[in-house]
C-alpha cells in the first residue's frame, strides 16, 4: 500500500530512544532542538490582536506583502543583499517546509545532491522522498566539522544537482568565515550547481558575523536558495513561519507547488512574524543568554572529559565520546537510566558519527549546571 | 550594561565560581569589578523580590502617592524631596514630569497609618501644594518579575 521509496526511508534509528526518554519523569532533558525561552511577549500580543482583529483568512500563496517586504529589508541590512519581496521571497510553513519545496521545485527523479554530515535529519531523508540520490560529504571532527574541499571536488565528478549547505550547523554549532566560505564557493562555482543554503540560525551566531552564502557574488546570489525562518532566532518553532529567497524562476516553481499543497503560511503566525523583525533588542537578550550558556558548557564538558570544539553558532555542542570505547546510542542510554541526563547520540546526524552526542544548551543554567554534575558522576564510573 | 551588572541584576545570589564561568573572567577579576561597582554607587545593594501575598501572617498596606511641590529658589525639588524620602515610610521617592512632581511609594501598616503619615507629616510641610493617595489593591509585576502567573514551556524532550 505504501510506496516503495517511503518504505525505504529507514526511520530514526533511535527512536526507542526516544520512547525512553518520554516515558521518564526528572529527566534533564539536553536533547531539545529548540529555544527553552518563550515568544517574546510583543510577538505574543500581537499574534493576539491579530485574532481579536478577526484576521483569519487565508493571504496570498507568497505570503502577505508586509511580512516579505520587512525579510526583504532585513537581509539588506543584514547582508547587503536585494530580493525583490514580490518575486523572490516566499513565504514558507517553516524552513522545514522551504526546503521541501526546494528540493521538489529542482530534482529530476536520479539527480544527485550533497548532503554534509553530520546533517540536520530532514535532509537526507528528504532528497529521498524527492526521489533523488544522497551524495553524502562527510566531515571530521579533527576538521572541525568542516567541509573538506578535496573530497567535495571528488563529489562533484558524479555532477551533482545541488548542495545543502547548513551553517550555524544542526548538530555541530560550527559556522564558516567569509574567507572558508568563498574557498568552498570557488569550488562548487566551477560548476553549475545549486546550493541550497539553510541559515537557520544566522540570528544565533557568537563570534564573527555571519556571512550569507548569496551575499559571495552575483553567480553565488543566483544559484542559491536561501532558507531561514523565524523558529530559532525568535524563539517561534510553534508558529511555523520560514522564508525562501532565490531567483524568481525557482521562487516562482516553489509558489506554485506551495498555492497547491499548503496554500499558505497561517495568517496569524504571518502577523505575528512581521512584528518579530522589529524585536531586536529580544533577539539580542536571547543572544547574550546562550553566548554565556555556551561558554560555560564548552568549558565544563572538556573539564570534565567530554571533548568539545567550540561551536561559533547555534545552541549544540557536538561531543566526542571516543575515549570511553562506548558506542554513542549506549552511551546516551546509559547516561539516561543511571544519571536520567538525556542527549542526542551522533548517529542520529549520520551513521558514522557513533562517538558523539549532541548536547544542547538552550536549557536555563541551573539545569546545565546540574547535567554537567551528572554527566561528570556517569563519566567517572565508565 | 556589561555581562557582570547583567547576570547580577538577575540573580544577586549567584556564586563568585558561576559568575566566573559564565563571564570567563577570574574570580579576583570580579571581586575586584564589583567592588568598584559597589564603590561608585552602580550596584546600590542586593536585595530579594519578596511576595508579599505569600508571607504569612504579613498584614501592611502600601500606597502610591502623588505630591505637587512649589519649587524653591536654587534647589528646586531637591530639599524638599530629600525632606520626604528621609520618612522610613517612604520606599521609593521619584521627580516626575506632567501633571504633579513628586511619586511616592509608601508603606504602612493599614490605612489609618498611611492617611495619618499624609495628614500629619506630609501635606503639613510648607511647600507641598497637594497630595493624592492611591491605594494598591494588587501586585501583578514587581520589579521586572510576574507574581501572579508563571509561563508554561510545553517543549517535547527530545527533538531534532
Amino acid at each position: 500500500m505504501i510506496a516503495k521509496r517511503i518504505k525505504n526511508v529507514p526511520p530514526s534509528g533511535i527512536r526507542e530512544f526516544f520512547d525512553l526518554v518520554l516515558g521518564m519523569p526528572d529527566v534533564i532533558s539536553l536533547g531539545v532542538g529548540e529555544p527553552d525561552f518563550i515568544t517574546p511577549w510583543r510577538i505574543r500580543e500581537k499574534a493576539i490582536t491579530a485574532l481579536e482583529e478577526g484576521l483569519t483568512s487565508y493571504t496570498s500563496n507568497s505570503g502577505l506583502m508586509v511580512l516579505r517586504q520587512g525579510i526583504s529589508r532585513n537581509i539588506k541590512k543584514k547582508y547587503s543583499l536585494s530580493y525583490e519581496p514580490k518575486e523572490e521571497v516566499l513565504i514558507t510553513e517553516g524552513v522545514s517546509e522551504g526546503f521541501d519545496l526546494a528540493l521538489r521545485a529542482i530534482l529530476e527523479p536520479k539527480d544527485k545532491v550533497i548532503v554534509v554530515s553530520p546533517y540536520y535529519v530532514a535532509y537526507p531523508a528528504l532528497v529521498e522522498i524527492n526521489c533523488a540520490k544522497v551524495l553524502y560529504l562527510p566531515t571530521t571532527q579533527e576538521e572541525g566539522f568542516k567541509i573538506n574541499l578535496k573530497k567535495l571536488k571528488e563529489l562533484l565528478k558524479q555532477n551533482p544537482k545541488a548542495i545543502i549547505l547548513n551553517y550555524p550547523s544542526n548538530p555541530t554549532g560550527i559556522t564558516y568565515t567569509q574567507k572558508e566560505l568563498k574557498a568552498v564557493w570557488k569550488v562548487l562555482s566551477s560548476k553549475n550547481i545549486i546550493v541550497i543554503s539553510d541559515e537557520t540560525y544566522d540570528e544565533l551566531t557568537y563570534e564573527g558575523k555571519h556571512i550569507s552564502f548569496p551575499s559571495l557574488d552575483k553567480k553565488a546570489k543566483k544559484n542559491t536558495i536561501l532558507l531561514n525562518g523565524f523558529s530559532k532566532g525568535y524563539a517561534m518553532t510553534g508558529f511555523r513561519v520560514g522564508f525562501a529567497c532565490g531567483d524568481k524562476e525557482i521562487i516562482s516553481a516553489m509558489t506554485k507547488i506551495h498555492s497547491y499543497s499548503a496554500l499558505c503560511a497561517p495568517i496569524v503566525s504571518q502577523v505575528a512574524a512581521t512584528e518579530a523583525l522589529l524585536a531586536q533588542k529580544d533577539i539580542k537578550r536571547m543572544v547574550s543568554e546562550y553566548k554565556r550558556r555556551r561558554d560555560f558548557v564548552v568549558k565544563e564538558l572538556n573539564k570534565i572529559g567530554l571533548q568539545t570544539i567550540n561551536p561559533n553558532g547555534a545552541f549544540y555542542c557536538f561531543s566526542s565520546v571516543a575515549k570511553y570505547k562506548i558506542k554513542a546510542l549506549d552511551f546516551a542510554k546509559k547516561l539516561l537510566m543511571q544519571e536520567k541526563v538525556a542527549v542526542v547520540p551522533g548517529t542520529a546526524f549520520g551513521r558514522e558519527f557513533s562517538s558523539h552526542i549532541r548536547i544542547s544548551y538552550a536549557n536555563s543554567l541551573d539545569n546545565l549546571k546540574e547535567a554537567v554534575v551528572r554527566i561528570e558522576k556517569f563519566l567517572s564510573k565508565l | 550594561m556589561d555581562d557582570i551588572l547583567e547576570i547580577l541584576e538577575n540573580n544577586a545570589r549567584i556564586s563568585m565560581a558561576d559568575l566566573s564561568k559564565l563571564t570567563g573572567k577570574s574570580q579576583k577579576e570580579l571581586e575586584k569589578a564589583i567592588k568598584n561597582y559597589e564603590k561608585k554607587g552602580t550596584i546600590v545593594k542586593y536585595k530579594a523580590v519578596i511576595n508579599k501575598e505569600k508571607v504569612k501572617g504579613e498584614k501592611g498596606v502600601v500606597a502610591l502617592i502623588e505630591v505637587k511641590v512649589s519649587p524653591q529658589k536654587d534647589v528646586g525639588f531637591d530639599l524638599v524631596a530629600e525632606r520626604i524620602y528621609r520618612f522610613p515610610e517612604v520606599k521609593s521617592c521619584y521627580l516626575l514630569s506632567g501633571t504633579y512632581d513628586l511619586l511616592l511609594e509608601v508603606c504602612g501598616e493599614d490605612i489609618q497609618t498611611v492617611a495619618s503619615f499624609v495628614s500629619e507629616k506630609l501635606a503639613p510641610l510648607s511647600s507641598i501644594r497637594g497630595t493624592a493617595t492611591h491605594f494598591l489593591l494588587k501586585k501583578y509585576k514587581q520589579d521586572g518579575v510576574i507574581l501572579v502567573k508563571k509561563e508554561k514551556n510545553s517543549r517535547l524532550p527530545i527533538t531534532y
